[in-house]
């Protein structure tokens, strides 16, 4: 058992600094997974444009030094963090840069610089009547990083994820060429860049497609469950009729009551539901109110949290939001605009913060894809694994997903029963002192979500081992992923904490 | 084109080796020796900061423009770092910070006390004269506290100290546009003490009076004259007590806040 896994490094290691390469800006910094469970200092560059990003993987190439591509830095665990190297942040480059509203019917087409975030591309969106086809609970991503990790949204099992949303991108390759690639021009590369965890080139240019809008409301119903295979039903009898669905599961609950929790579906409204689109097709209607009760500041509210951040406290919380829960389900469905509904986490900023600020204090994120006929059995067992340790997650999400056509996808590919699968996201305290028991926890879930054939999300994790990523690809795609960053790649410029830790040789 | 098609069958045995994982575990913060940079550090307040500094046995990077004044002060002991650095060579900054952050293994607090205050003739507006101290003690602050505000806001911790001056408080007629400068960097120190503080970073102005250095050589009998090294003392305890403003020695802030209630038909006629 690995002694808590991961690296976080608190001293800054002596090592040479070079100069800003071609005037690109580069500066030192901590450069920490979301979660901030894994972290070190690192130099970082910021280029502002195509070229730039050319001139920074020449360099780094020219030197040696081993590149990470990041963009916001939200993925929880180490996929944009480099222990032993710098850091290449896209965040500079983020312009839109055009926009089709009627590209197809009921789609649109926008073009945007991979440093662009979802919340500026919903912003430019919404006023104009469409909502990005993907999106994540939080706003904060940038496409780059979206298309990189791949990220799903709460309507992966009915539109796939954000790769599929994906219509052209460009990639500059470590070998400083700068390509265009569609599914039909390279399907390889298309497919093997979406998810490859920014192994192959830095993604810096993208056209999406975008999701026409007759309301900037969503009608929302809530249903609350007893248990893990209540919610599986019900969430299986609304999957056709719904936009979104997304189960969270007090993950506390135990006996008869195991893996209770409440169901959000949600569908976009029809034109003429909305009387006024006029008026929630606005910023206004959709911006969330800074202060709680006009006076406390939303920015401080992480700190109302923080008494709660253990378990009892989290015990408590859980159970009251269960029993909000139902008497939610008894008012029936409600508008809700389209901001308030897709991004939840944003709800209380810096809410990470209340599981503490100092180095090696915070959250991993442990998410499991279990093919649908295994789901129930596996993700009951994961509950109780975590119950037995006495480490039950804060916070648990439930989730329904396709399959996808993307070579290192975290969603089982049932070739048998396109049946898709069911994803269960759960949240774990971390401290130095209870990092060694929690990785070994997950390690005992890994072990009976591999025995369900299941899959993980690597924008989510920070305890896989190289087996667990050997067992749960097909030999054949691991094998031409290698190949590919061999050919694209030679020298291993592009480098990151998680690549060394599960995909490196 | 291959298809990540393929299903693993449950009856294969998932394999998991013991983790090789390279492993640092987070190393406790309050064991650590403090690591410091001055700006500034030749002479003046900024030696003395330097000297007082390493006394704690803290790692001290020490900045100036004047290489052989640096020298002098490394050789009196205690682990300091010298850098010789023009503060007006902005662009330099970046790589230079990454390259002592490195050296020190780390920092916790930056100091920036580097200053320039020519002799201003009462009848004389030499912008060139003017536009060197601007240079000096604004755009050096500015170039100098933004690359640690990045820094310590990574790593969520960390102490930014502005040496600015009671000449800040009114624009008297002797020192136009060294006030000014002085003026500015409060307003710039306070708005990122304002940005800083959700990040748990600190920033504190100090506001010296009379402190005999070099700057304060030549002008006659100064009220309230402290040495050098008293005032390193008292700026170190200001930034152990997390002040935000700190005008030293105290009475200065008397002395600033009766300043601030003359009219400015009487201030005018004033020979301050």
């Amino acid at each position: 058992m690995s002694e808590g896994g991961a690296v976080l490094s608190e001293t800054p290691t002596a090592g040479e600094a070079p100069g800003g390469q071609g005037g690109v800006p580069r500066h030192y910094e901590f450069v920490e997974g979301w979660g901030m469970a894994c972290g070190n200092y690192g130099g970082v560059w910021r280029p502002r444009s195509a070229p730039e990003v050319q001139t920074v993987l020449a360099s780094a190439g020219a030197r040696g030094a081993q590149l990470a591509l990041r963009g916001t830095g939200c993925s929880y665990g180490d996929a944009s963090t480099n222990s032993r190297g710098e850091v290449l942040d896209l965040t500079s480059m983020n312009r839109i840069l055009s926009f089709e509203p009627q590209a197809a019917p009921g789609r649109g087409r926008v073009e945007a610089e991979g440093g662009v975030t979802i919340e500026q591309l919903w912003r430019f969106l919404l006023p104009r009547g469409h909502w990005p086809r993907v999106v994540s609970g939080t706003a904060a991503p940038t496409l780059a990083g979206a298309a990189a990790m791949n990220i799903h949204g709460k309507n992966n099992f009915s539109v796939g994820t954000f790769g599929d949303a994906i219509s052209e991108f460009d990639i500059a390759l470590p070998n400083g060429e700068l390509r265009t690639v569609t599914r039909a021009s390279d399907g390889d590369l298309f497919h093997a860049a979406i998810g490859g965890c920014g192994m192959l080139g830095c993604i810096t240019r993208l056209v999406l497609e975008t999701h026409a809008v007759h309301s900037g409301d969503l009608e929302v119903d809530a249903i609350a469950t007893r248990r893990l295979g209540e919610m599986m039903e019900a969430m299986e009898a609304r999957r056709e009729s719904s936009d979104y669905l997304v189960g969270w599961i007090d993950a506390f609950a135990s006996g008869d009551n195991l893996g209770r929790g409440l169901i959000h579906t949600a569908r976009y409204l029809e034109p003429g539901e909305d009387r006024a689109p006029q008026d929630t097709l606005t910023l206004a209607h959709q911006e969330q109110p800074a202060n709680i009760l006009g006076l406390y500041p939303k920015t401080e509210m992480w700190r109302l949290l923080r008494p709660f951040n253990n378990a009892p406290g989290m015990r408590a919380v859980n159970a009251a939001k269960c029993l909000a829960g139902r008497l939610e389900g008894m008012a029936g469905p409600q508008r809700q605009s389209h901001a308030a509904f897709a991004f939840l986490l944003d709800f209380v900023p810096n809410w990470k913060f209340a599981y503490g600020r100092r180095p090696g204090h915070g959250l991993i994120q442990y998410q499991s894809f279990v093919p649908a006929a295994a789901a129930q059995a596996c993700f009951e067992d994961l509950l109780r694994l975590c119950q037995d340790a006495r480490r039950e997650p804060f916070l648990a999400v439930f989730k329904r997903h396709r399959p996808d056509p993307f070579w290192l996808t975290h969603a089982p590919q049932d070739l048998d029963d396109l049946g898709g699968s069911w994803s269960l996201a759960l949240d774990f305290k971390v401290t130095p002192e209870t990092r060694p028991n929690l990785w070994s926890l997950c390690e005992r879930l890994t072990k009976r979500v591999l025995a369900a054939a299941g899959r993980f999300y690597f924008a989510k994790d920070l305890t896989l081992t190289p087996g667990a990523a050997r067992t749960m690809f097909p030999a054949q795609n691991l094998a031409a992923f290698h190949a590919l960053k061999n050919e694209l790649d030679p020298q291993g410029t592009l480098q990151s904490d998680l690549w060394r830790r599960l995909f490196a040789d | 084109m291959i298809t990540s098609g393929g299903l693993l069958r449950a009856d294969s045995p998932p394999h998991l080796p013991i983790s090789d994982l390279a492993m640092d575990t987070p190393q406790p913060t309050t064991a650590s020796p403090r690591r410091a940079i001055v700006i500034g550090a030749s002479s003046g307040i900024g030696a003395a900061l330097v000297e007082a500094l390493a006394a704690e046995g803290a790692s001290v990077g020490a900045v100036a423009r004047r290489a052989g004044l640096l020298d002098e002060l490394s050789a009196a002991g205690g682990h300091i770092l010298t850098r010789s650095h023009d503060v007006r060579d902005s662009a330099a900054v970046p790589e230079l910070f990454e390259e002592l952050v490195r050296e020190l293994g780390g920092l916790d607090l930056l100091i920036f006390a580097a200053a320039l205050m020519p002799a201003v003739e009462r009848d004389e507006y030499n912008t060139e004269k003017d536009l060197a101290m601007l240079a000096v003690n604004v755009g050096g602050a500015i170039a100098w506290c933004n690359e640690a505000a990045g820094f310590f806001k990574s790593q969520r911790r960390g102490h930014i100290v502005g040496i600015s001056s009671i000449a800040a408080d009114r624009g008297r007629k002797g020192a136009p546009v060294y006030g000014a400068t002085k003026a500015a960097l409060d307003h710039y120190l306070e708005a990122l003490r304002n940005r800083l503080s959700e990040a748990n970073v600190s920033v504190t102005t100090i506001k010296p009076g009379f402190v005999a250095t070099d700057m304060t050589a030549g002008m006659g009998k100064l009220p309230f004259i402290i040495s050098a090294p008293s005032a390193a003392r008292r700026i170190l305890s200001a930034v152990r007590q997390g002040a935000e403003t700190r005008y030293v020695p105290l009475r200065w802030w008397l002395v600033g806040r009766a300043l601030g209630l003359v009219p400015s038909f009487i201030f005018k006629r004033l020979n301050v």
